[in-house]
This record gives C-alpha cells, structure tokens and sequence, in this order.
C-alpha cells in the first residue's frame, strides 16, 4: 500500500478539488480569476501575519484574505478606479507586505517557497481537517444559497426586482473564495491555486447543459487531475503541486479534443 | 344581474383599488446630476402603465428605483406589502461561460411546475425552444423567454423595460395582444416602457411621457380612431397599437434647460420649475405648441419594425 505522507496528500488533494470545482464556475462565470488571484496574495500575507505575530495559521490567512476583500468592496463604493485597478493595488500590496513581514520574522523556520507551489506531501491530518471543515463549510453555504447566488450572476437586476439581494450574494461568494483559498494554500500553494478554480470549471464548460452539472464535472475534473497529477509526482519525482495543475491542463486540453457537436450548447 | 365577462372587455382599473406600487417625488441622482426627478406614478391592479421618453430621458432608470434595483436620492416609494414583481429588464447578456437552457432559464428565481414552464413559453410563442441555448437565441426569441419567464410566477407586477426590441412588427403586435391577455386573466398591474415616442400599446391607461421629469400624460387615442394610422398599420395593429399624441407646455433645450411655451410659439426662457404643470392627475390638455427637442412632431412617421436592430 501507499505510505501514509500520500494518503494524506491524495484526501487532501481531493477536498481541496470537491469544493473549487463549484466555486470555480462561479469565479469564471463572473470573471473573478483575478480575484482569486488577490486572495493568494492575501493569504500570504497572512501566513506571514501569522508567523510574526505568533498566531495561529488556518485563522489568520481567512481573515487576512477575507479583510482584503473586504477592502476591495469598500474601495469599490467609494468609487474612481476600476475593480481591476483596485484588484491590481490589492494583489501587488499583498505580495509585498507579505514578503516584508515574512522577513522580519525572527529565525524564520517555516520554508516560505512551500507557501508559493504548495507543500502537499507534508500536510498533517491537522491540515487534511481544515481543508474539510473549510471545504464541506463552503460547499454547504453554495447549496443553500445556490439559486440566489445564481440568479445574482445571470443577471443581478432580475434578482433584485424580484427580491432577492444581488449585493449580499456577492459578499458571500467572495467570502468563500477567501475561505478556500485560504485553506487551500498549504495543498497547492500562492501561485497555482487560481489554476485550481478556474482550469477544471473551464474544462467542465465544454460538456455541461446545466449551471448544476458544470459545477460536479468540475469538481470530478479537478479530483481527476489531483490523482493524476500525485502519481506523476510519486513516480517521476516531480513537484506535486505543479504536476497537478499539468495534470489539470491536460485533461483542459483532452476536452478541446471533444467533437464540437457533442458539446453543450453550440448549434 | 347577470355576472360580468371579465374577457369581453378590458377591466378598467378601479380608482379605488390601492395601488401595487407608487412613487412620489422620486429623483435619482449620479454624479452630481440628477438623472430623474420629481417622478410621480402609480400601477393599481389591472392598470397598464406605459413610459415614453427619447434616449436618455430616464425611462428604465425610473423603474429600476420604483423596483429597488437602484437606490433613489429623493422622494417615496411605497409597495404593496407582499408584492410579487415579473420583471424584464431592458439588457441581459448571458456569459457564454455559463451553460444556460431556457428550462434552466425559466427557473432562474423561482422553482416552477413543468407545466406552468410550458404554458408561458407557449403563452410567449416559444415552447419549441424549451431546450435551447439562452445565447443562441436570437433577439426576438430571448425578449419571448424573459416575458415567459417574467409571466410564469404569476406576479401581482408586471414590469417590462421595452419588451419588444429586436421583435420583428408582427411579433409586436402579438406581444402586446398577449400582455392585454395577461392583464385581463390575472388582474395583473403593468408597467411597460417602450422606446416608441408615439406609436403604444393600445390597451394602455395611461402614458407617461418622461424628460428626467414627467413632460405630459394621458391616455392614447386607439389606432382604430386615427384613418391615418389605420391605413399604415394594416388591420392587424387596429386593436394592438395606439397613438400617443403629446401635449407639452415645456420644452427641452440641449443644454438641459426647461423652459414655457406659450401658444404664439414664444420661448420663455425662466428656470422651470419641476411641476412643470401637466404631470397632475389624469390626462392634461393644454393650448400648447408641441416643443419637444427629439424633434417628434404629431405627424411623425411610426417605425415599421417597431424595434431597434438586434
């Protein structure tokens, strides 16, 4: 059997594709790749936070990334530059004051470059149980507000003539990215988590009729290419985290393959 | 008595009847300008109310407040407690990222029984396309499925932000039959905005002819009293289409200005004052030329295809 250290990898690896697969389709649908980006960003400077200031990680990073957003929202209402120019602020902002903070950690025994590809083959059950408890927490607020937060994207005035609230759809959705981002960061790290949000929802576009099917294909999509992407790493000795996100790739790639008139949707 | 058939004539909507919604001295301002201001209206039940204006006047801004959409600066807004709103709003472009059918589509809001889903695509002349792609659907096709989908919850409120663009002329006609059908078997209340400064839907009670502020209001004349008009549209629009003649006191200058107009055509050129005199209650006929800066005199040619290009 497999040791112990790839069991954990492979249960990680895949809670953390069970719930960026639906997350994911949302961050495409309404253009939030950059976004998630942001968060990655942000949740560095969190664990950075973290460490200097002693606290503990899981925690920190959520809150570091959800008050980055936070900020990105209050920016936003007071209005003069682009969502993409704040993101921009944001995400380069992030960065720096995390790698900053990061430096003025005393006796930094943490290896920061595990933060930025992701460490997954060290991960402790500790580790495997918040990427759970984030994971099924997030994937529970979707089901329950799913016909909202769909609405809301489909079209925000629609939803709130008829009484829904488009700007709280919106909190929650970036509230989540947040969380999985956060939790996700130990698994595949700073730099390619973004991949695992949007590459399985864009492979997942090609063969769905449904809001309610792309949302699973990409989860399943994003599972394969974790179990995929882990054996490649086992048996070529290559980093997990990027073989993933190759695996991911290939698996986008094999969809372009699919004959155009058994996609979804295309007359 | 015998009962009356509520299907041989359009129920007038009852003065007494509270109304579904209603907006009193409401303004909306961005940027420092005002966009809309001073607008008062109301729908009662069984009501159609259609807003008129040129580009820019206002028009889906005003409903887009009255509905909550946007949030308004100035004025009330009261709704009927409960009440259950149908809207269409005047853009929607479905990404292509999001694999959405038109079964799909109908649901959006609210869950409904297949057969409700059914009966308002045909209702709307588009059950053929429950399975269809929302975005290979043509112009006129996805104005069809939001209606649909707008009409399927039974709402007390019907609001419809140009409902017909990228329809072609018969399409209008139909639609507008088929909104008077609605209002005479559900008693619903309508609010409709049309792009169209003179040509409306017949069975309207009352046009709104909006500038940022309400120019002018009444009923229109039906097509079938206007021989003129008769003769262009053909006997189908007889019943369907009606014309809105306009009777301003005021006019607009590019600028932005408002300034009186008095019968020998002289301008006066003092600050108007938002009342403007013609938005009181019920239809307003004054003595008055018609200064309209968009340029639509009485005798202005109807559009043909009654809808922009799609």
């Amino acid at each position: 059997m497999f040791a112990e250290f790839f069991v954990r990898a492979l249960v990680a690896g895949l809670g953390v594709a069970l719930v960026s697969g639906p997350l994911g389709c949302f961050v495409i649908w309404r253009r939030m790749a950059y976004f998630g980006e942001t968060m990655a960003h942000a949740s560095l400077l969190g664990v950075s936070l973290g460490l200097l200031l002693d606290l503990p990680l899981p925690p920190t990073v959520f809150a570091t990334a959800v008050l980055v957003a936070l900020a990105l929202l209050g920016l936003e209402r007071l209005g003069g530059l682009s969502t993409d120019a704040l993101l921009g602020i944001l995400s380069h902002a992030s960065l720096a004051l995390g790698l900053v903070a990061a430096a003025l950690v005393p006796n930094l025994r943490v290896d920061l470059m595990s933060f930025l590809f992701g460490d997954i083959l060290a991960v402790t059950w500790f580790d495997v149980a918040v990427v759970f408890g984030g994971g099924l927490g997030a994937l529970g607020v979707l089901a329950l507000f799913w016909r909202q937060l769909l609405a809301s994207t489909v079209s925000p005035e629609i939803a709130s003539a008829e009484g829904m609230k488009p700007g709280i759809a919106r909190l929650i959705l970036v509230v989540l990215v947040a969380a999985v981002v956060a939790v996700s960061i130990k698994i595949v790290g700073v730099l390619l988590i973004t991949a695992m949000l949007v590459i399985p929802a864009a492979t997942a576009r090609r063969v769905s009729p449904s809001p309610e099917v792309m949302a699973v294909a990409s989860s399943l999509c994003g599972m394969a290419a974790v179990v995929a992407g882990l054996f490649a790493s086992l048996n070529f000795d290559l980093p997990p985290g990027p073989a993933i996100v190759a695996a991911a790739l290939l698996v986008f790639l094999a969809s372009l393959a699919v004959p155009r008139r058994l996609i979804m949707g295309s007359r | 008595m015998t009962r009356s058939l509520s299907s041989a004539s359009a129920p007038s909507p009852s003065a007494a009847a509270a109304p579904l919604i209603e907006a009193a001295g409401l303004g909306v301002r961005r940027d420092g300008r005002w966009l809309v201001r001073n607008v008062s209206l109301s729908v009662r039940p069984g009501e159609i109310v259609t807003l008129i204006g040129p580009n820019g006047s206002g028009k889906s801004t005003t409903v887009k407040a009255m509905l909550g959409v946007l949030s308004a600066d100035e004025g009330r807004i009261e709704r009927r407690a409960g009440l259950k709103v149908g809207y269409v709003p005047q853009k929607l472009a479905v990404d292509w990222t999001l694999p959405l059918t038109v079964e799909r589509m109908m649901r959006l809001v609210a869950n409904h029984p297949r057969a409700a889903i059914e009966e308002s695509l045909a209702a709307t002349g588009v059950a053929h396309l429950v399975g269809a792609e929302m975005r290979n659907l043509s112009g006129g096709e996805f104005q069809r499925v939001l209606l649909a989908r707008a009409i399927a919850g039974r709402p007390d409120l019907l609001v419809l932000d140009e409902p017909v663009q990228g329809v072609d002329f018969n399409g209008e006609v139909a639609l507008y039959e088929l909104i008077g059908r609605i209002r005479r078997e559900t008693g619903c209340g309508i609010l409709l905005v049309s792009h169209d400064l003179h040509i409306v839907m017949a069975e309207t009670d009352t046009v709104i002819c909006l500038n940022g502020h309400v120019c002018c209001q009444g009923p229109p004349r039906i097509v079938a009293e206007s021989d003129e008009y008769a003769r262009l549209f053909g006997p189908r629009a007889r019943g369907a289409l009606a014309v809105y003649a306009h009777h301003h006191d005021h006019a607009h200058l590019p600028d932005g200005r408002v300034v009186s107009v008095d019968t020998d055509g002289t301008v006066h050129d003092h600050l108007h004052d938002a009342a403007c005199g013609c938005d009181g209650e019920g239809p307003s006929h004054h003595d008055h030329h018609h200064h309209h800066h968009h340029g639509g005199a009485h005798s202005h040619p109807p559009h043909g295809t009654g809808g922009e290009a799609a």
